[in-house]
């Protein structure tokens, strides 16, 4: 009788932890054997993939379901990732940038949510492997770093185990191996006093220790790709500093290609080194970090600059971008989607069926409005008021 | 002159555990700070995460009780009266909040969030209470539709901006603003940010302006706080900051800024690193033995550096000189 109570109670145990570990796993790591079949070897018949490309996107749309209608945040994205570079998507809230970083890795519901296109990985379709091939790319190829390290964090489990169940789940180590590999990757990332920490829950530690925790988990099994949703949002300046700086020499010893989405464009400044500015679920500029900086050409980014609060400026008011942005089921899906929000600049200036145009060698920008753009004086004036 | 002032607040917290839930410890959040505030002048308040900037705030408007110090308002003792409902000091204080959406009552009409401080304060008649609330909709730039919506009707920097006609709903002469941007998107920010300096001319505002966002700071404030582990490390006008900082946590602070050009950043993270190394090795400096940070020093006749003596102050600049911050 009591053997019976006690065996219900380790299952009930057993099956909260096994959802929590649903959860935990959506954002973690599994390693792939498989990987060696994978050698870059180009699709016959696709196209040409870039030698270097690691990542490779194209035409892909996420429609989410509203009222049984599917709306698309990310509409015809197509862009790839490089070894050993830094991808910076930026955007406002709602413009697609977190979609399309969850589709990489597979996090959408089949039901409600609809993703069309491609996204090569090596030479297989991410959107055409089933669940459990996908677990295996997820975590140990393709892994995730959230904004909120807290809510991605398991309460329950302590900091070590919750980094060794990756390891458990995808390599052969030993019991005592994983565990002396957690100590590694707590040292690599920066905790002090990591055999202390291992035995710490989450809730214990601070929001930068919480965020290198994340990266640890992160890099665990060596991922060839990392998407950092907004690594540092959560954080405050000195943290974010060391926080950036570590994920760079992280990357750089790992050669891994890095996915960074952020609305800060001084991390972009910093960490990137090529630039994709989003508005309204499509790419409206995408250039090397240094051209992006020193020569914005979309209207929409270069409006982005100018409202940034400068540290070295003295003008007393701040350029606002007027207007906003329309909601998924407004968004207007013919002609280009920034137009009303630069209304001096007359129709004729955009295209109807706007495209990618090539500007300069890497540089490419959306629509042929950028041509026309000037800023309207006294703009920013009543922008508020209105 | 100022008409408020902050002398010597101090908040701790008690930790409570061991045997029969006695205090074992105290958490010092605030501990012993001193303001002072003019009117139409805007304040800022910097700091990491957890040094206490939020708990200041709260601490003066009422939110959360203080454990000594005094706080004066317009010559009188409000220490007492601020934790009252209908003082007038809540009439002449207000507060808005970092989370625009979390402050705004999800099940009240926009109409009734903004009537609620005239209810408690102005007593007004139904028909001059719905004029005043079109107004307020009318400063903020909001249509007068919005008095219907619920607050999930609207984007965040129009929510932010409700929250801004709510603390001007009684006119207040200060308002104490608990990162009121960070949660925004960098064009809405622009927008908040302009608006914010705009009600301030129009009526005279003052401002504490917490945040952690430097940027945001530098365009808003005229003297700045630099507080670090519950204390001020650095007070002075925006140039004495930005331009001659003197304490090695400020400097920390303004070197960690992300700089807005992509150029020279080999070298700027290489600055950092050297830099984080002499702060390691040197900020055991700014505390005394009690492991307390040092009363502030004056520098000049507005900036104001915690150090132990004027002369220690001189070495502990040039020091860390050398960490080259920006």
């Amino acid at each position: 009788m009591l053997l019976n109570l006690c065996i219900v109670a380790i299952k009930m145990i057993y099956k909260d932890f096994g959802n929590y570990g649903a959860n935990i796993m959506k954002l973690m790591f599994f390693l792939s054997d498989t990987y060696t079949s994978l050698k870059a070897d180009c699709r016959k018949g696709e196209g040409f993939l870039e030698k270097d490309a690691l990542l490779t996107v194209r035409g892909l749309h996420v429609g989410f379901r509203i009222n049984d209608r599917f709306y698309d945040a990310v509409d015809g994205v197509s862009f790839t990732l490089k070894h050993n570079e830094i991808l910076a998507i930026v955007g406002e809230s709602g413009c697609g940038k977190s979609s399309l970083a969850t589709s990489i890795i597979g996090l959408h519901h089949d039901r409600n949510v609809r993703v069309t296109g491609e996204i090569l990985f090596g030479e297989r379709n991410l959107l055409e492997l089933d669940d459990e091939e996908m677990n295996k790319i997820r975590g140990a190829e393709i892994a995730m770093i959230f904004q909120d390290p807290l809510s991605a964090l398991n309460p329950l489990m302590r900091i070590g185990d919750q980094i060794e169940e990756a390891l458990a789940y995808h390599t052969d180590y030993t019991r005592e191996e994983r565990e002396e590999q957690v100590m590694r990757l707590l040292k690599q990332v920066g905790i002090p006093k990591p055999e202390q920490t291992a035995r710490q829950f989450p809730h214990q530690l601070s929001g930068g220790m919480r965020q290198r925790v994340m990266i640890a988990m992160a890099i665990s099994c060596k991922p060839k790709i990392i998407i950092a949703d907004e690594p540092t949002t959560a954080l405050d300046v000195t943290i974010q500093a060391q926080i950036l700086d570590l994920l760079k020499e992280l990357q750089e010893e790992t050669g891994a290609g890095i996915i960074l989405i952020t609305h800060d464009l001084g991390v972009v400044a910093e960490m990137a080194d090529r630039v994709m500015v989003m508005y309204a679920g499509e790419i409206i500029e995408e250039a090397p970090v240094q051209k992006l900086f020193m020569h914005p050409k979309h209207p929409y980014t270069r409006l982005l600059f100018h409202s940034m609060p400068q540290l070295h400026s003295k003008d007393e008011r701040l350029h606002v971008i007027e207007g906003t942005v329309p909601s998924l089921a407004n968004l207007p899906r013919t002609g280009c989607r920034f137009s009303h929000r630069i209304p001096w600049i007359p129709k004729e200036a955009h295209e109807k069926h706007p495209s990618f145009h090539e500007i300069s060698k890497d540089h490419y920008v959306q629509c042929i409005c950028w041509k026309h753009f000037y800023f309207r004086k006294g703009a920013s004036n009543n922008a508020a008021r209105r | 002159m100022s008409f408020m002032q902050v002398i010597d607040l101090k908040v701790h917290y008690p930790i409570r555990g061991g045997f029969f839930n006695t205090i074992v410890d105290w958490v010092y959040a605030v501990d012993g700070i001193d303001m002072e505030f003019e009117q139409g002048k805007t304040y800022g308040l910097v700091g990491e995460s957890g040094c206490g900037k939020s708990t200041t705030g709260k601490a003066i408007i009422g939110l959360e009780k203080i454990t000594s110090g005094k706080i004066l308002f317009e010559g009188e003792d409000v220490t007492r009266e601020r934790r009252s409902r209908t003082s007038r000091f809540h009439r002449e204080v207000q507060m808005i909040f970092q989370d625009s959406h979390s402050s705004l009552n999800p099940r009240k009409r926009i109409a009734d969030i903004l009537a609620e401080p005239i209810r408690n304060f102005l007593h007004l008649t139904p028909r001059e209470e719905s004029r005043k609330i079109g107004e307020l909709l009318e400063i903020v730039g909001l249509p007068q539709d919005a008095k219907e919506k619920y607050p999930h009707e609207f984007s965040g920097g129009q929510k932010q901006r409700i929250n801004i006609a709510r603390a001007l709903a009684t006119h207040p002469k200060m308002i104490i603003a608990d990162e009121p941007v960070s949660a925004l998107d960098l064009s809405v920010q622009a927008q908040v940010l302009n608006f914010m300096k705009d009600v301030q001319r129009e009526f005279g505002l003052t401002y504490l302006f917490i945040s952690h966002d430097l940027g945001v700071v530098k365009h808003m404030c005229d003297t700045i706080f630099i507080m670090y582990k519950g204390r001020f490390v650095e007070r002075g006008t925006k140039e004495d900051i930005y331009g001659n900082s003197k304490h090695l946590y400020t400097k920390r602070l303004l070197s960690s800024i992300p700089a807005t050009t992509p150029v020279g950043r080999e070298k700027r993270k290489r600055a950092r690193k050297e830099f984080e190394k002499v702060y390691e090795k040197m900020i055991h400096k700014a505390f005394d033995q009690n492991g307390r940070v040092y009363d502030l020093i004056p520098v000049s006749d507005t900036h104001y550096v915690s150090a132990p003596s004027a002369r220690e102050l001189l070495e502990i600049g040039k020091e860390s000189e050398m960490g080259g911050s920006r």
